[in-house]
């Protein structure tokens, strides 16, 4: 009987799967890659290493000596309170994730990590990050969604385009998307102001694009603005997705148009935006084996490092970058994707 | 993470700069041992010590950091600022 392999599908249930199944996946995932983001397939050396990877005996699999990165994270300093029930201020959760955890940063955020909530607190929450800075040695960041739909009637000041658009009012939902930006970079860039005079090292626009393309819109005008404001406030633009939803369709930055930008696309945008760090997505399919998913990644994602010119960041969490969408994480397949990660999407951290 | 955020320094450039910078070898830089040692000789701190009370953590290992590497750190401006230091 021919040898199976344990892996696992993306919602990380285990399977066991053939060295011409987990090779046959490889390919199918990479060439999804390819077709969708019209960029180039690894190369056979790469996709053989990948095989390595995926088949590598060990539950737990490291990356080559010296081939270390550093880590960032979104809302990492309320998930020991918020996930795992702990109560801790987010100060000491800070210290814990350095030197409990050997994090290489942290970010203080809101359990509600959006902007528009955290704009009426801001001074507050500016006090406990300068708390977290006095005890900490590693860089802290403040951190939160720009989210769009935040600003949507009867809770926001704008109409609200999934209604809009679905009645037919095309020009309205447009409208109703571009002046939710303009609210949205005022909240952000106000608590940027206040996070930067406390001396934070860095401010996260997690998960840009999560409302579509006005979204993604404003994370660089709001990165833009801070780094021109305060640069002595370093900025990482977190992406929502794979691929910016055109909810606007015509929304531009910097001539390009933002609707259906994949990683290599959006990396150029938070480039020109002033960002020092980009956080890169590739959207985990459930129904498809970690080799599929973990190839069609690192498709994605070496073609970003490829033509990044600012340190890429991938973001292997839940459901994201071939880690499966499951609550507790399998060291198997994450350690799997880290390695792939670094190791053939030349990524510069986590 | 420092030279990534302030010099937008991709992994590998950054390695090399902190190495340079503490005058070890890349091999050095990422082994926990050698680390625990020159972190603890130059005071630019360290997850855990013994005895605690001799370990420099926080602000004062900031500072040596942002000298060593020829860095401003943000925190590290702004404490000098508001304890009259600058």
């Amino acid at each position: 009987m021919e040898k199976k392999y344990f892996t696992r599908m993306g919602d990380g249930s285990i399977v066991h799967m053939t060295e011409q199944e987990i090779k046959a996946d490889i390919q199918l995932g990479m060439a999804d890659a390819v077709m969708r983001g019209k960029i180039n397939p690894l190369s056979e050396e790469e996709t053989q290493k990948l095989y390595d990877i995926v088949t590598m005996s060990g539950i737990i699999v490291g990356v080559e000596p010296g081939m270390q990165v550093v880590s960032s994270n979104d809302s990492g300093s309320d998930k020991i309170s918020t996930k795992c029930g702990i109560p801790v201020t987010r100060d000491i959760n800070a210290m814990i994730h350095e030197r409990v955890l050997g994090a290489d940063s942290v970010d203080i955020g809101n359990s509600d990590y959006n902007y528009k909530t955290v704009k009426g607190i801001a001074k507050r929450e500016a006090t406990i990050l300068k708390q977290a800075l006095r005890n900490t040695t590693m860089p802290l960041f403040y951190g939160a969604m720009t989210n769009l739909g935040f600003y949507t009637k009867p809770d926001g000041p704008v109409d609200n385009w999934a209604v809009l658009l679905p009645e037919g009012k095309i020009k309205e939902a447009l409208q109703a998307q571009e002046d939710a930006v303009v609210h949205a970079v005022k909240d952000v860039t106000f608590v940027a102001k206040q996070m930067a005079d406390v001396g934070a090292d860095a401010f996260m626009l997690d998960t840009s694009g999560a409302a579509g393309d006005a979204d993604f819109l404003a994370a660089l005008l709001a990165c833009e603005e801070i780094t021109k404001k305060h640069p002595e406030l370093k900025v990482e633009i977190g992406a929502a997705g794979e691929f910016v939803l055109g909810m606007h369709g015509k929304l531009k930055y910097d001539g390009q148009r933002i609707a259906g930008a994949y990683p290599h696309k959006q990396v150029k945008l938070v480039e020109k935006a002033g960002a020092s760090i980009f956080g890169a997505v590739v959207n985990t399919n459930c129904n498809m084996s970690f080799p599929w998913n973990i190839a069609r990644v690192c498709t994605f994602i070496k073609a970003c490092t490829d033509v990044a010119e600012i340190p890429v960041h991938a973001n292997a969490g839940m459901g994201v970058c071939g880690i499966p969408m499951c609550e507790n994480l399998p060291a198997d397949v994450c350690s799997r994707a880290d390695k792939a990660l670094i190791e053939i999407g030349k990524v510069d951290g986590l | 993470m420092r030279l990534q955020l302030d010099k937008k320094m991709k992994i590998n450039e950054a390695k090399e700069y902190v190495a340079r910078k503490l005058n070890i070898t890349l091999e050095e830089l990422v082994d926990v041992v050698t680390m625990s040692e020159l972190r603890e000789e130059r005071g630019i701190g360290l997850a855990h010590v013994e005895p605690n009370a001799e370990a420099n953590m926080g602000m004062e290992a900031k500072f040596r950091i942002a000298e060593i590497l020829d860095i401003e750190i943000n925190s590290v401006e702004k404490f000098k600022k508001r304890a009259g230091l600058k």
